[in-house]
């Protein structure tokens, strides 16, 4: 598998100036992010590409995603990408995030999320990796990431969606699964990662959303919960994780999200997102920070395009799919492969 | 990379290059081992190296635990074990100081104390140490919830621990957040020492003031103030609130057509061709189990067992504020006007209404044609006698008796607020606090309810108040301006039905001539009142023809609950989808709609599609066929406008000025609704 390379660097370059053509505010520096991707692109050999190459699954997901937003999707060398993505495949049916790596649920969904884009889920033996998924839940209906056993309602989530996709549902107990998520509530109306765990708008997106594609949002207090998740937008505009946080351009995405489907996403003000986002670019030298003045990266540079993009061109057509909301790991170096494909597939956004 | 300043670019340097060499070696090295399952001292030092490098390789992690597994799969000198079992928590120990937000790390530490051997004090000093450090840190609360747990903690321990982080520092939302799950479980087992609530109660009430007098502008100690507040006035029982037939009504059913003259109250009067009427109740909040065995109706004319209760919800869920049921009548041939008493009761709350039974001849009195179009146009409406009206309005106590022994503390209810009220009164009139003036409102709207639920109250609403506050706040916070705009429409619905005299201003009549299925001609002409949600439904049960255009609504939800409506005027809002009116799927008596002039079509993203029961959301079979309506030839694709109409009987509908609508569209509408008779003005042949 070699598609981490020039292909996906090509990929992205094609995204920016693809969805930079929607932006109507005109103040993004599009030639500057574009030229910052590049030269974060060479730095091949650095330290903190290492440090990432277990993500590898969900960079390829991502990467696919985005080739086939521009309709590129036929560029690629299918059958190699197929091959690369079974190499990760174990014994258990479970996938690891790179070749060698051990098999978890989190890139287990992320590879199943490939084949669905490429259409060959036909490759997969689906019984045995819906069986794997099934295994992995427990007793009280919550979900483990692996044999380990590390319980989370983000597992639950991806649990949910992937045998969504596998249209395998039927494998899990879909009413355990729920009463485990709902029992992670909290008295803000928020969700945890378990029960009693505080409530984190990564996490609120995880539960909201694994109880959407279940058809149980009306344990959802909506009125409390978007309340909470509105007053995560603060005086600048940008949108934070949690009370009394700073605010951050990549939780845009975790509450806007949220926000939509509970339907209550007109409760924040979408401009002064917007304006937040812009504010959050270096303008000299290109790429989105975090916040105004950091120093910026690249996930928070593809987030705070994606968003801006999203949130404020009218140009896109509907796409159907609640079931391609994507992997989730609320951990910033994934987010922006997962705010890509969600951004796509959930939000429902085509350019 | 977060919360890192800005600093002009640098080439990439030698030394980040030599790091992820050396990195890329340990890497290669530590997958041999893992691969060939070599678990000697030497291969879990690389292991350890690479994990102290980067925390998050997590293959690494599960290695590690096979090769405990391994090497003490025969050892049973507790010493040796331990030993084992103490290089793990310092090789997480000292990964979760290069990262402590690291899942992997918390994980192994948690998968190691779960095996017995280690000390769980010095896990709560470690966490000393980390809390301090980053007091909000999730991953240490919930270790500290585990840590706890495994040492048999008891909750009152960790609730003081909540309250010296708290007494540290007020704007820790993750100590708050704590002490609200304790708190809870602590009073719901009614711990000695956490009863009477009251009691508890009021102390909270006092450690939260400290903290927003402290600093107003911080959110942590107002959440958990409306927390408070919440627990304070929510009973915890469901309460009947309202039904319909209202309670100490008189119905007047009729059937085959329309009432005659001399019907006391058109508010009362329902006509049927089916034999039968509905039954409706309300609760103040949403429950499940509805049934025979825990409603009993006291009915002449049905065995209370073979009533069938249905819950009014879009959700197959099973739960609903309001239910439905169908009460026969039987073929009464006399003019008797007999009225039969009907009794309801559910718990501790019950209602009471008669039921008398008009057969009408086979003229239509005065009434017009069915085939005739209702015109929501100002002049189809006159002020109606206030002789004939008397909308049943109900107060929550009117349909309640056998109060529960929560008369004790409504006292103490009261006097809470009283004091909450004046308390933040007090701060406003100092600092002009967004969260505070919410707040404030919140606790004016919540003790309106309470007083309205006591029998007699004379007192004054604050309405007014509430509804100044929130246009002040959507003036003080415009980024939350929509919020506040659903709010005060809320309350300004409250205002408007709440009491008769406001109630009987907004009835009107329609027209001189009317369709039979509109056996009561009163209209509820809420338009033009700039609201954007709609609630109240408890008092508005008795509706059958409800004008709500001219608003902002971009929901109906809750409209389900009025069974009644035959007529239904939503035109000119901002609906933006046909998936925003669900609702009207459960309104079976519905026959005119107007729906025109809203936004349906006209936005990209459905923002209330993830709420619709469709196949995306495993509510309906997969055998579900969105194609099934397939005209002429031309594949129509409107499924969630089909979803909507396929089970109504409309005869008048209007959908002219939506994004959605096209020749296409309206011959897709003529098909799947062929009971209609006029569309958008013209006859439908």
């Amino acid at each position: 598998m070699h598609f981490n390379g020039e292909q996906q660097r090509q990929s992205i370059i094609c995204f920016l100036v693809c969805s930079l053509k929607g932006f109507t505010m005109g103040e993004l520096e599009v030639e500057k992010h574009a030229q910052y991707i590049l030269s974060v692109e060479k730095r091949k050999d650095d330290f903190e590409s290492v440090v990432m190459e277990h993500l590898r699954m969900n960079g390829a997901y991502w990467g696919l995603t985005t080739l086939d937003l521009l309709g590129k999707l036929e560029t690629v060398d299918k059958d190699e990408i197929v091959s690369w993505v079974m190499s990760c495949q174990h014994e258990s049916g479970g996938f690891g995030g790179n070749v060698g790596h051990d098999p978890h649920i989190l890139y287990t969904l992320s590879a199943v999320q490939v084949l669905a884009l490429l259409d060959k889920l036909d490759v997969l033996d689906i019984d045995k990796l819906a069986n794997y998924i099934a295994s992995l839940q427990n007793e009280d209906g919550s979900f483990s990431g692996d044999m380990w056993g590390e319980v989370d309602t983000r597992f639950s989530y991806i649990a949910i969606c992937c045998l969504s996709l596998l249209h395998r549902i039927d494998k899990i107990n879909v009413e355990k699964a729920v009463n485990y998520v709902v029992s992670c509530k909290n008295l803000d109306g928020g969700f945890g990662s378990i029960p009693g765990g505080e409530s984190h708008a990564g996490q609120i997106f995880c539960c909201v959303g694994a109880l959407a594609i279940t058809g149980s949002l009306h344990h959802v207090d909506k009125d409390l919960l978007g309340w909470w998740l509105c007053e995560r937008q603060v005086k600048s505009g940008g949108l934070n994780g949690r009370p009394e946080k700073l605010p951050d351009v990549c939780y845009s995405w975790w509450v806007l999200s949220s926000l939509i489907m509970i339907d209550r996403v007109h409760w924040i003000n979408k401009e002064k997102v917007a304006r937040f986002i812009l504010d959050c670019q270096d303008k000299e030298n290109g790429g989105i920070s975090d916040r105004p003045d950091d120093a910026v990266d690249v996930f928070h540079t593809y987030f705070g395009v994606a968003v801006s993009d999203n949130d404020f061109s009218d140009s896109c057509t509907p796409l159907e799919g609640i079931h391609c909301m994507a992997m989730v790991d609320p951990k910033p170096p994934v987010l922006f492969y997962i705010v890509m494909e969600l951004d796509f597939h959930f939000l429902n956004i085509r350019d | 990379m977060h919360g890192r300043p800005r600093k002009p670019q640098k080439p990439v340097d030698d030394a980040s290059i030599a790091k992820a060499a050396k990195l890329r070696v340990l890497q290669a090295q530590f997958f041999q081992n893992h691969h060939d399952k070599i678990y000697a001292k030497e291969a879990l030092e690389i292991s350890a190296k690479l994990l102290e490098t980067n925390p998050e390789a997590y293959t690494a992690w599960n290695y590690r635990k096979l090769a405990v597994e391994h090497n003490l799969r025969s050892e049973t000198d507790p010493d040796a074990i331990k030993a084992v079992l103490d290089e793990e928590l310092r090789v997480v120990e000292s990964a979760l100081r290069r990262n402590f937000k690291c899942y992997g790390a918390w994980h192994h530490r948690k998968w190691v104390l779960n095996k017995g051997y280690s000390s769980v004090d010095h896990e709560f000093r470690l966490l000393d140490q980390f809390q301090k450090a980053d007091s909000r840190n999730f991953h240490a609360w919930s270790y500290r919830r585990f840590v706890a747990a495994l040492k048999n903690m008891s909750e009152e321990e960790e609730l003081k621990y909540t309250t010296d982080m708290i007494e540290t520092n007020f704007s820790n939302y993750s100590a708050w957040h704590n002490r609200s799950v304790l708190l809870s479980h602590l009073l719901k087992q009614k711990i000695e020492g956490f009863t009477p609530r009251e009691k508890v109660l009021t102390e909270e009430y006092e450690l939260v003031h400290q903290a927003l007098f402290t600093d107003p502008d911080d959110q942590s100690g107002w959440f958990y103030h409306f927390w408070l507040l919440d627990q304070t006035v929510t009973p915890g029982a469901p309460v009947l609130v309202s039904s319909w037939p209202a309670h100490g009504s008189d119905l007047f059913v009729s059937f085959k057509g329309n009432l005659d003259g001399g019907v006391s109250s058109s508010f009362t009067s329902f006509c049927s061709d089916k034999g039968a009427f509905p039954l409706i109740i309300y609760f103040n909040q949403s429950v499940g189990g509805i049934n025979s065995s825990t409603v009993t109706v006291k009915h002449l004319f049905d065995k209370n067992e073979d009533l069938i209760w249905v819950p009014l919800a879009t959700n197959n869920s099973g739960n609903a504020q309001a239910w439905v049921t169908f009460l026969r009548f039987p073929d009464v041939k006399d003019d008797s006007l007999k009225a039969y008493p009907v009794e309801v009761k559910v718990g501790h709350s019950q209602c009471a209404f008669t039921v008398s039974l008009r057969s009408i001849d086979s003229k239509h009195g005065e009434g017009g044609s069915d085939m005739e179009m209702i015109v929501w146009k100002d002049d189809s409406f006159h002020a109606s006698e206030p002789l004939l009206l008397s909308p049943p309005v109900v107060s929550l106590d009117q349909a309640t008796t056998n109060k529960e022994p929560e008369q004790i503390d409504s006292r103490w209810h009261e006097e809470t607020l009283a004091n909450e009220i004046a308390l933040f009164q007090e701060l406003l009139s100092e600092i002009n606090c967004k969260i505070g003036k919410l707040t404030l409102a919140r606790l004016l709207r919540a003790h309106d309810k309470m007083i309205y639920k006591m029998p007699f109250a004379d007192e004054k609403t604050h309405s007014k108040e509430v509804l100044d506050l929130f246009s002040d706040l959507m003036k003080l916070d415009p980024s939350h301006s929509r919020y506040y705009k659903d709010e005060h429409s809320l309350v300004l619905m409250e205002q408007v039905v709440s009491n008769r005299e406001s109630l009987l201003t907004y009835c009107w009549k329609y027209g001189e001539a009317h369709p039979s299925y509109l056996c009561n001609p009163i209209c509820l002409r809420l338009s033009k009142l700039s609201l954007s949600r709609i609630g109240s439904f408890e008092n508005l049960l008795w509706v059958q023809m409800l004008d709500l255009s001219h608003n902002e609504l971009w929901s109906i939800e809750g409209l389900e609950a009025m069974q009644l409506l035959s007529c239904l005027n939503l035109s000119n809002n901002k609906l933006r989808s046909f998936t925003a009116l669900e609702p009207l799927k459960l309104l079976k008596s519905l026959k005119v709609l107007n729906i025109s002039y809203n936004e349906i079509g006209a936005h990209s993203i459905d923002t209330s599609r993830y709420l619709f029961s469709s196949p995306l959301s495993h509510t309906v079979g997969d055998d579900w066929n969105i194609d099934a309506y397939v005209t002429d030839g031309v594949k129509m694709n409107y499924w969630e406008a089909a979803v909507i109409f396929k089970g109504l009987y409309l005869t008048q509908l209007d959908v002219v000025g939506n994004a959605i609508v096209d020749e296409k569209f309206n011959l897709f509408l003529t098909h799947i609704l062929p009971s209609l008779v006029w569309l958008d003005g013209d006859r439908v042949y």
